[in-house]
């Protein structure tokens, strides 16, 4: 049973998706100086990553269920796998990534699946926490601890508790939408997505002044608030397809918009300390994986707790 | 067939990517020499190969490991033709570069490690004279430098579980004897050759 507003959702993603491969096209043949030709090449990897990437998703959320959380749970996988390779680890860290990646992601996920709200919300801030630094003190090594079991510490929660959070909004027991949570994650990702290309387009155009230069010199003040315009103004638009109103749909667009940009920002931060640009070369034209995920990590628990507080009873 | 599914399988499972900074085929049989730090090192070389590349290569194992189990001999001599090399009792009349040569001479690409041993993943040891050799005996073979990175994290010696690090594989381009050129040159040359292309894919 597909609720028909997600069919909406669709036709505007397929929508929007049709539009960026026209425009790199004409670009690429528009295009007549080398840095032209770049951009525009640039743009045409960016697009065939993101249909393949709409794809996946609508495939697995039209599907529903267990696949939605499958689906998040590999993208958790994948993400940690790229931190975990770009982060220094030693000989002694061995076993506990071991049960970071085969135990801790699964059990997560299982849990996730099984709507355990009250033990998915507790089992990597609380008991991942105590195994990780349990393990590999138990290891032996020493060397640099404080900062190695930081480092898997800091995967977990961001790879893995954080996007965890999106299929967890599967479980909430919404008043008066009960069997529609599907179409408010859809509503969700596009937001998020929607003000990453947003940020990004109107930074690209009228962007002058970098909000963090050492960190990102491509986020800029002009980009950011051009990002949390748009996605206020679509959150308002789509919120009959949500239960919102038109109001709450605006303001929660505005502050899911804002912990994406956040996110995005404290992930760069992370990638000038490791000494990369992007976390792997999987998604041609992004980067990784986790480039691709990282403003969804900072937004995802927020409007997890905005929903579940406002529109549930739940706590 | 079944080479080429198995191939893939291990280029998912490690993440493998892999890079040629040289020409990745040529004419004549190669011999690839990587760094080593795993057990899995031989079998993720072979499978980053380009697939022309691949269908001709063998990889050099020792009888020790590979041989001792039948899951283990039937991966090494059905999928990856392995050629299996007694450490043990090694006389003149039995040395494995004749194994390695007798495999070139039919035309075959082989990969071996020259450090002999595994290292911890960091640098490289020393390299044994067995590269030497065949660069001396055989000038139409192309020595080609690997760099496997991330292997040792994937699993370290003496573990069992892997842990899923992505590897990178890079190739780079022959290391060609000089007219006159000693061994110890040439050997130093082909591991600073090696140890050139660590950070290539960075």
């Amino acid at each position: 049973m597909i609720d028909d507003n997600m069919l909406i959702l669709l036709g505007i993603v397929a929508g929007l998706l049709v539009l960026g491969s026209l425009i790199a096209e004409v670009g690429a043949r528009v295009a007549r100086t080398e840095s032209g030709i770049d951009v525009a090449n640039n743009l045409k990897d960016r697009m065939r990553s993101w249909w393949l990437m709409a794809t996946v998703f609508a495939v697995s959320v039209l599907v529903g269920g267990v696949m939605t959380v499958v689906l998040f749970g590999v993208s958790s996988f994948l993400a940690l796998r790229e931190f975990i390779t770009l982060t220094p680890t030693r000989r002694g860290d061995h076993r506990a990534l071991f049960w970071a990646f085969f135990v801790i992601i699964p059990v997560q996920y299982v849990l996730i699946a099984q709507e355990r709200y009250g033990a998915f919300l507790v089992f990597i801030p609380v008991y991942a926490f105590l195994l990780i630094p349990a393990r590999m003190a138990a290891a032996g090594e020493t060397e640099g601890f404080l900062g190695r079991m930081s480092r898997i510490q800091w995967g977990l929660m961001t790879c893995v508790y954080f996007i965890g959070h999106v299929p967890a909004l599967l479980a909430l027991d919404i008043a008066d939408y009960s069997g529609r949570n599907a179409t408010l994650l859809f509503f969700f990702i596009l937001i998020v997505q929607i003000n990453d290309v947003s940020q990004f387009v109107v930074g690209k155009l009228f962007g002058k002044r970098p909000i963090a230069p050492l960190v990102s010199p491509n986020k800029t003040v002009a980009g950011m608030v051009g990002g949390l315009a748009i996605s206020a103004a679509v959150g308002a638009s789509l919120a009959w397809i949500t239960p919102f109103g038109v109001i709450d749909g605006a303001a929660i667009a505005l502050c899911v918009a804002f912990m994406g940009f956040m996110g995005d920002l404290t992930m760069s931060a992370v990638k000038r300390d490791i000494g990369v640009k992007d976390y792997s070369q999987s998604l041609p034209g992004h980067g990784g994986v986790l480039d691709r995920l990282d403003s969804l990590t900072f937004a995802a628990p927020v409007f997890f707790h905005i929903v579940s507080y406002f529109y549930t009873g739940q706590v | 067939m079944i080479r080429d599914v198995f191939a893939g399988v291990v280029r998912i499972i490690t993440g493998c990517r892999s890079r040629h900074v040289g020409p990745c085929g040529s004419a004549g049989p190669r011999v690839y020499y990587a760094n080593h730090t795993s057990n899995l090192d031989a079998v993720v070389v072979w499978s980053s190969l380009p697939r022309e590349c691949r269908r001709d290569c063998r990889i050099i194992a020792a009888k020790d490991y590979w041989g001792r189990t039948a899951v283990r001999r039937w991966f090494a001599c059905r999928v990856f033709r392995a050629v299996l090399i007694d450490r043990t009792g090694v006389t003149k009349s039995n040395y494995p570069l004749r194994d390695i040569t007798a495999c070139l001479d039919e035309g075959c690409s082989v990969i071996i490690f020259p450090e002999g041993t595994r290292g911890n993943g960091d640098g490289a040891a020393p390299f044994r004279g067995g590269i030497w050799h065949i660069a001396r005996d055989r000038p139409g073979v192309e020595i080609v430098p690997v760099w496997i990175e991330n292997l040792s994290r994937v699993l370290p010696k003496g573990e069992v579980l892997p842990v899923p690090i992505a590897v990178a594989v890079t190739v780079g381009e022959p290391v060609i004897r000089g007219a006159d050129e000693q061994k110890q040159s040439y050997l130093e040359r082909c591991r600073d050759a090696m140890l050139s292309l660590r950070g290539e894919l960075a």
